[in-house]
């Protein structure tokens, strides 16, 4: 038994509902109680979809426990086939429904339809959503093409035939997903490379049928895809590409791994075309205010892996954080975080995510919602980088993160949230005007507010109940108070806790106006 | 009782269950946390349905099952102990713990009621454990207010005092008008149930007077009256009308003189009146069609065509109540068609083929309607906004022209087109 307050992922039926709500001419038939039709609002309210998913659920009630609920079942499915005449039935059982073992997808394939029928077995005590998004898109893919035979296929020179790629792995309730993709297809088509099949993301059965005349499968969500991909190369001999194209060196590299597993010469311009506009705002002299600012980063292991990479390589950053709630991404994360000097954070409780970045204090958080929650209680810039997600991370406007365009858009993303670069240093440079001091609200001020709101009496009983609770903690005395208050206000925090960790380390009970000028040296050095 | 016409219907529904009561209950008695004892998809209903994490440490959290205590490898109760005693240590603060029981729970039959008993032994009184049922099996979606406020009646003290006891969770400063109309008609003792603190319970005995504020509430009422209490029949205060009639209940059960409750109420009710002009105009001749979830469905639809003049389509109720909706039963116009139960998908060809103005319904059913044209209203709106009584008539009402006016701004009629 697990205590949760808050989930980073929903059950595995959830996963297998994005799946079946991405795809066209597709019912699933969820064996489940009434309460389970929750999740039609996360399709309905957080994605705005104008139609409902295209899922039936049984809604089976206590007395309906005491008699036959397979025939119950019976009757839900024959019914969603007769209303909703889809090309393929997937059918599965949430949580409650698994422990009565009515066995949902046997019962339906016992009554002789003559559409395929994808049994779903979605352990929902030890899985999770993603889990289960990747497993139902495996078996769509294996029901579908378990008889195909690949004996009659040709590569595109011996058609002499453009390349074609599947891009495996976009859906819906996935971060971007709908804008990464028109990208990823703008990018391929400027190399002379088509797209077969985009799926799950609104392909249909008919469409998964044809997966096979691609040369190569892009899996542009491990999470989702792998599993499908493997199985493709195994089974029908379908190449796959590894790089994921998030940021402007991994859209390089994506586009060298793809040219090489086409067996295609890598045009000159692969290396010098960056149409992004990443690389020279990084290097314009208006971000040299972004040198070294601490980045802590919390996501899917696709998108936490990926900022990774841009933030330490692209935007001068310094990673102070690196993890993911994704336990089957932990293998790709580690050494990742390695690399950078950090032990990663594999975790599912979102108040050990909110003690980590306390604890590294950095200057800006890329995560999820949950992390956006967080970093707002600390005062820190945020920015939403992964699912689980909130409307607003579901723009109206074209907002993709892979590609040229996806680099253009994170740069903004990330950049906004903090002081741009001649704000900061205007700021630096007059900070002893009133203006910057208490009271001022710049446009962070509903970030940085909550320290600017506190008046100086707040701050000192704050304090002073601090040092009831724990003997060992340095005091603030009036003067270094006052000198604090100096400080403008976003940066406040953060040097009232590096003060309070020299003043510990060093050993002092109190600390003055000296002690903070002690500690600002000590942490320049 | 009037020509209403009673039909019941099965099938898939699309109604919450009765865990999502947690969100507002919580916020009603701060110092009481509430742990589902459930699965992973119990601990996302909760955090989807709350406005998808708006707290920073919620007080509610859901106790997972794993495979491991289905397995019987692990003693659910032991585990559940453990749990919660991790849980009290970080939240001293808490005075009442509600386990919530869910559909796995009820399925593997973990006896909640006797981790809350050990609990309690163990606990000493530092902490109050108490459970009820939320699960989608046995609930819906209100009914989860009902097993709670059921769970807490055992604590509440005896009194031979009389007063009025208004029972059902209200926005606070609905009810403190309320109470204080109450107090002008010289009914001073009014308590209410659920109080804001878990531990303040309000005495009963055979002197209390209940008024029910919500209509969900059948389990409590039926215990209430075990316990001696006596129940007032009244519509619910809903709308000009409902209210008056709530109030002036209470008041005749007090014996409180007719002329003094008219004195006092005149004034309200006119200018409550007046300020339903508006909307009347918005709302009158409007179709209206109401999706079963909350059960505010029946004294809604009272409301808003009586006093309103909308056109009902057709009443859904997840379950009907007769003895406790009688009242508002007999008020309906003539030939009000009341559904009980749900089809979801035949419900909504109901709806298209008699193209309302305006549905209440549930959350995930809102959008889509609203891509086929069609005005909705979130059922579970009602539940959070301070809507009873005479004074809110117009804020109920405007609930309700909004969508109808937002509509209009966006989908203008030109003079051409009729």
């Amino acid at each position: 038994m697990e205590l949760t307050l808050w989930t980073y992922e929903g059950p595995p039926h959830i996963g297998a509902m994005r799946i079946a709500t991405s795809m066209k001419k597709l019912h699933y038939v969820l064996h489940a109680p009434q309460g389970d039709t929750y999740a039609d609002l996360l399709f309905t309210m957080i994605e705005r979809r104008g139609s409902r998913p295209p899922v039936t659920y049984t809604t089976f009630q206590a007395r309906d426990l005491g008699g036959d609920t397979a025939e119950l079942v019976k009757g839900h499915i024959k019914e969603a086939v007769d209303r909703f005449k889809p090309e393929t039935l997937l059918v599965g059982e949430s949580c409650t429904a698994e422990l009565i073992q009515d066995q949902p997808g046997s019962l339906a394939k016992g009554m002789g339809f003559d559409i395929p029928i994808v049994s779903l077995e979605l352990p929902a005590y030890s899985k999770k959503e993603n889990w289960g998004g990747s497993e139902t898109f495996y078996q769509i893919v294996r029901t579908l093409l378990k008889d195909h035979s690949n004996e009659s296929k040709h590569t595109w020179q011996e058609e002499k035939r453009r390349p074609r790629v599947n891009l495996l792995g976009p859906t819906l309730l996935g971060f971007r997903c709908r804008d990464d993709v028109l990208e990823i297809q703008k990018l391929l088509g400027q190399y002379g490379i088509d797209v077969n099949v985009v799926a799950p993301l609104g392909a249909s059965p008919a469409d998964i049928m044809r997966i096979p005349n691609a040369d190569v499968n892009v899996c542009l969500y491990p999470e989702i895809a792998e599993s499908t991909c493997i199985w493709l190369e195994r089974n029908l001999n379908i190449p796959f590409t590894t790089t994921v194209p998030l940021g402007v060196g991994a859209t390089q590299d994506f586009l060298k791994e793809l040219h090489e597993v086409l067996e295609m010469e890598i045009p000159q311009s692969v290396n010098e075309s960056n149409n992004s506009k990443l690389t020279w705002y990084s290097n314009s002299v208006d971000s040299n205010y972004l040198t070294g600012k601490r980045v802590f980063i919390f996501g899917d292991g696709t998108h936490a892996l990926a900022a990774a990479r841009i933030a330490n390589e692209e935007l001068g950053f310094k990673v102070v954080g690196l993890g993911t709630y994704s336990r089957e991404m932990a293998r790709k994360v580690r050494p990742a975080a390695k690399a950078l000097g950090l032990e990663a954070l594999i975790t599912n409780d979102y108040l050990e995510v909110e003690d980590a970045i306390k604890e590294t204090s950095p200057e800006l958080v890329l995560g999820t919602q949950m992390e956006r929650h967080s970093a707002k209680r600390l005062g820190i810039p945020c920015a939403v980088i992964s699912t689980p997600m909130h409307v607003q991370d579901v723009p109206a406007r074209y907002s993709p993160q892979m590609g040229w365009e996806g680099a253009n858009v994170i740069f903004d993303d990330w950049v906004h949230p903090l002081m741009m670069g001649l704000e900061e240093h205007l700021i630096g440079m007059f900070k002893h005007d009133f203006e910057f001091v208490d009271g001022h609200q710049s446009h962070l001020g509903h970030l940085g507010g909550k320290g600017n709101q506190n008046s100086n009496t707040e701050v000192k009983t704050k304090i002073s109940s601090d040092s009831k609770t724990s003997n060992a903690e340095p005091i603030w005395t009036h003067e270094g108070e006052r000198e604090l208050s100096k400080i403008p206000f976003f940066v406040r925090g953060k040097v009232r806790r590096n003060t309070e960790n020299y003043a510990r380390q060093a050993g002092c009970r109190e600390i003055n106006e000296e002690t903070l000028y002690d500690a600002k040296a000590h942490y320049k050095a | 009782m009037s020509g209403a016409t009673l039909l019941k219907e099965s099938g898939p529904k699309e109604v919450f269950c009765g865990l999502t009561s947690i969100v507002w209950l919580h916020r009603r008695m701060p110092d009481a946390f509430f742990l589902v004892v459930g699965s992973r998809t119990c601990a996302h209903l909760i955090q989807s349905a709350a406005g998808v994490m708006i707290f920073a440490e919620p007080r509610f959290g859901t106790a997972i099952l794993e495979e491991r205590d289905l397995a019987g490898l692990a003693d659910a109760h032991d585990e559940l102990n453990r749990v919660v005693k991790n849980l009290l240590a970080r939240r001293p603060e808490i005075k009442t713990l509600f386990l919530v029981g869910s559909c796995p729970s009820e399925v593997i039959k973990i006896d909640l009621s006797r981790v809350a008993e050990n609990l309690n032994i163990e606990l000493k009184g530092q902490v109050t454990v108490l459970n009820y049922s939320g699960s989608g099996i046995e609930t819906t979606f209100t009914q989860g207010e009902d097993g709670a406020l059921k769970a807490l009646i055992p604590l509440m003290p005896k009194s031979d005092q009389k007063k009025l006891l208004l029972v059902g969770t209200l926005a606070n400063a609905v009810e403190d008008r309320l109470i204080s109309i109450f107090n002008r008609l010289g009914i001073d003792n009014v308590e209410s149930f659920p109080p804001r603190q878990s531990t303040e319970l309000p005495s009963i005995g055979p002197e209390t007077k209940v008024l029910l504020t919500q209509p969900y509430l059948t389990d409590t009422a039926r215990e209430l009256k075990n316990k001696g209490a006596e129940i007032i029949e009244a519509p619910f205060p809903l709308g000009v009308t409902g209210s008056t009639l709530w109030i002036q209940a209470a008041a005749n059960s007090f014996g409180i003189d007719k002329s003094i409750v008219d004195s006092i109420l005149n004034p309200l009710i006119s200018r409550a009146k007046q300020a339903l002009v508006p909307h009347v105009e918005k709302l009158s001749g409007k179709k209206l069609f109401l999706l079963p979830e909350s059960q505010l469905e029946i004294p809604l639809a009272r409301f808003l065509s009586n006093e309103c003049g909308m056109k009902i389509v057709e009443i859904g109720t997840p379950y009907l109540n007769r003895d406790l909706m009688k009242a508002e039963i007999d008020l309906l116009p003539p030939d009000c068609r009341i559904v009980e139960g749900q089809h979801v998908e035949k419900q909504l060809d109901r709806v298209r083929d008699s193209s309302p103005d305006l549905v209440v319904c549930g959350m995930g059913l809102a959008n889509p309607l609203e891509a086929e044209g069609i005005s909705t209203k979130w059922s579970i709106e009602m539940v959070f906004s301070p809507i009873h009584g005479i004074d809110q008539a117009s804020d109920l009402a405007e609930l309700f022209s909004r969508p109808l006016l937002r509509h209009e701004i966006l989908n203008p009629k030109t003079l051409t087109s009729n």
